[in-house]
């Protein structure tokens, strides 16, 4: 269907994904983000400055790691690492925080409020916001509050205060609805810190942007390694910020497979899943057309995984094209063989990654021995995984106190 | 065309809102026509979403009471079409724009207009993404319900200017639900308003008593009532046609 506005493409739109489909009340608000944004993403201070925080605070340029035992021992592919796992506060989630935070200093704003799934993100905004002296509510699934409680007392650890949220199926889906109401009543002095590539636009721009120092950094790392580009990037994707950071750089060398991993849960042919891109239709929720996990009446389905962090019924807008445009693939990560991953990338490399990248994990384990030893597999590793370890042991039938 | 003006002719608009299907399927049909009976000028019929943003506690409740009495948008339009079996009564849908777009924006606009509806609220179609609804809307003579916020401002120009059926002025920032107090400037918000459109203007989000429904009138056309409505059908269950005949009676008295 096309409709009768300027030829230009419209802001914030990847091919027919994305959009700004939100309540009125927040309208105003997202245009005087839009216009913040813009401006500053070209403002050298701005520039430097964020540039600054990420390098002395965060820990960047994190390192690319080449996995020769892995690499060994699956005895295909070169595979390195990608080690966001390493970046103050465990996860790629502080790059864009740091992004989005020092944004909303500049707009004046003196309270930031975020949604989170396992917490990295919850964890990652509590931590700018104490830097910032600002003050900061996070909004977590009563379900995820208790399979990353860790987290949860690391966020009031830094000051947040943590709501539970119990609508729904206490998961990240509920926990954006709540972020996103409390936001609607109070835009004055709040900025919403989404976590992901996901919302209305500007955020799926702005969050690619801020993640895209990854790919960046990973072309510059690869190629002063190896001399030349990877044949594969694989990243796990939920809403999908850490995989488009992963992605973005190398969309333009079209020889590059960029593979995203989703969470297939207990399988794709139950209902225990959410992988979105293999099973979901074209929706809007949550601010943006894309690719949703829906039934015939349009209602959201409740989806599932081990995962907190990939446990969302929709993808960003930005992926969405790139799966339309065959520029990206996209393959379903079970349980099962997250699980797995997390224990041989443990053994094999001495590295406990999270269980929401260990689905790209997974998936390097399969690709792998397909390709010849002279090619090379970027995986990003987008967290560290401690805060699985006893929701791993209790999967294995084991109980610890935590 | 629309009999959404009925509801404004030479009076105050009382708008009274319900939820489909809440407490079911039949019950939901007779309390549209309890509601039009006793005396509300225009009945907004909510359709609900798995993921409502936009509302507070009470209407999300009403809405999880509603899919266990297997609501559909398909079932929406069967409900109207019993209600109009027995009564002309101007309707609108409150609808998520999800459940617009998977039914298809041609044959849901075609529906309404078969039945006879006057009017779509989306409250999460700003006036950015308009156009890809409003081509089906127009062409089958159904009014979208622009909505305006207390934050609007400089944007109510773009928002009004080619409203039809009324404009809804959104009174608090935040969910549904009834409150107390409305700090919103609305006489301000109403005149900024008026000066892009002769639309009638109702007022909603938090008004629940006859008193703020008569301060109310006093600044606009209508007044629209959601979360008390819903709220008297959640304490009474199958038998609150009495309660709701009284309640539309004191704001109806209220407003004239």
């Amino acid at each position: 269907m096309q409709n009768n506005l300027s030829d230009k493409p419209q802001a914030g739109r990847f091919g027919e994904y994305g959009g700004q489909y939100v309540p009125e009340t927040l309208m105003h608000e997202i245009e005087k983000l839009t216009e913040a944004y813009n401006h500053y993403k070209n403002d050298p201070l701005f520039k430097d400055e964020l540039t600054d925080l990420l390098h002395k605070y965060a820990n960047r340029p994190s390192l690319l790691y080449h996995a020769q035992r892995m690499s060994e021992d699956l005895g295909g592919a070169q595979i390195y690492f990608k080690r966001e796992d390493l970046n103050h506060t465990g996860s790629h989630k502080i790059n864009n925080v740091l992004g989005q935070i020092l944004l909303a200093k500049k707009m004046h704003k003196t309270r930031v409020i975020a949604e989170t799934g396992a917490g990295q993100h919850g964890v990652a905004t509590a931590t700018v916001a104490a830097l910032m002296g600002l003050e900061c509510e996070i909004f977590m699934g009563q379900v995820d509050t208790e399979r990353q409680a860790l987290n949860v007392y690391r966020m009031r650890l830094l000051g947040a205060k943590v709501h539970s949220v119990t609508t729904g199926t206490g998961t990240l889906k509920d926990a954006v609805n709540a972020a996103m109401q409390e936001w609607a009543s109070r835009t004055e002095d709040t900025h919403y810190v989404i976590g992901s590539v996901m919302g209305p636009h500007p955020f799926p721009t702005m969050v690619r942007d801020f993640q895209a120092c990854i790919s960046a950094e990973i072309k510059k790392q690869i190629i002063t390694e190896t001399g030349h580009l990877p044949d594969a990037v694989v990243a796990c994707v939920g809403g999908g910020s850490n995989a488009i950071g992963a992605f973005y750089h190398f969309i333009e060398d079209k020889h590059v497979r960029l593979i995203g991993c989703e969470a297939a849960g207990k399988g794709i042919d139950t209902t225990q899943h959410a992988a979105t891109l293999e099973r979901g239709t074209t929706s809007i929720f949550h601010g943006m057309k894309s690719i949703f996990l829906q039934n015939d009446d349009g209602q959201i389905n409740q989806v599932y995984s081990i995962s907190a962090g990939l446990d969302y019924p929709g993808i960003g807008p930005e992926h969405a094209a790139l799966a339309a445009a065959n520029r990206a693939e996209y393959v379903g990560i079970t349980d099962d063989e997250a699980v797995a991953a997390f224990e041989y990338i443990a053994r094999e490399e001495g590295i406990i990654a999270a269980i929401e990248s260990c689905h790209a994990v997974a998936y390097v384990k399969k690709l792998a021995p397909q390709m010849r030893t002279d090619q090379i597999i970027v995986c990003n590793l987008s967290g560290r995984g401690d805060k699985d370890v006893a929701a791993i042991a209790r999967y294995q039938g084991e109980e610890i106190n935590d | 065309m629309t009999n959404i003006s009925d509801a404004f002719k030479n009076k105050k608009a009382f708008i009274g809102f319900t939820v489909a299907c809440d407490p079911d399927f039949e019950k939901s049909v007779d309390y549209v026509k309890t509601l039009a009976a006793a005396g509300t000028d225009l009945v907004e019929i909510g359709v609900p979403f798995s993921d409502p943003i936009a509302d507070g506690p009470v209407i999300q409740e009403a809405g999880l009471r509603a899919f266990k009495s297997g609501v559909s948008t398909k079932r929406v339009f069967e409900m109207v079409a019993k209600i109009r079996e027995e009564s002309s009564v101007p309707l609108v849908l409150l609808v998520y724009l999800n459940n617009v777009f998977k039914y298809g924006y041609a044959k849901f606009f075609a529906t309404c207009q078969d039945l006879k509806i006057g009017g779509v609220i989306i409250p999460d179609l700003p006036v950015e993404e308009r156009a890809e609804v409003a081509v089906f809307a127009k062409n089958s003579g159904c009014s979208l319900i622009p909505l305006v916020a207390p934050t609007s401002g400089t944007r109510i120009k773009k928002i009004v200017t080619d409203a039809d059926g009324f404009v809804y002025a959104v009174s608090s920032l935040g969910v549904t639900g009834a409150r107390n107090k409305i700090a919103t400037n609305l006489q301000k918000m109403i005149t900024d308003i008026k000066q892009f459109t002769d639309t009638p203007v109702a007022v909603g989000f938090g008004i629940h008593s006859p008193e703020q429904a008569a301060q109310i009138s006093q600044v606009a056309d209508g007044v629209i009532v959601g979360s008390a409505i819903v709220k008297i059908i959640a304490q009474e269950g199958r038998h609150a046609d009495k309660k709701l005949t009284d309640y539309v009676h004191a704001m109806k008295t209220a407003l004239t």
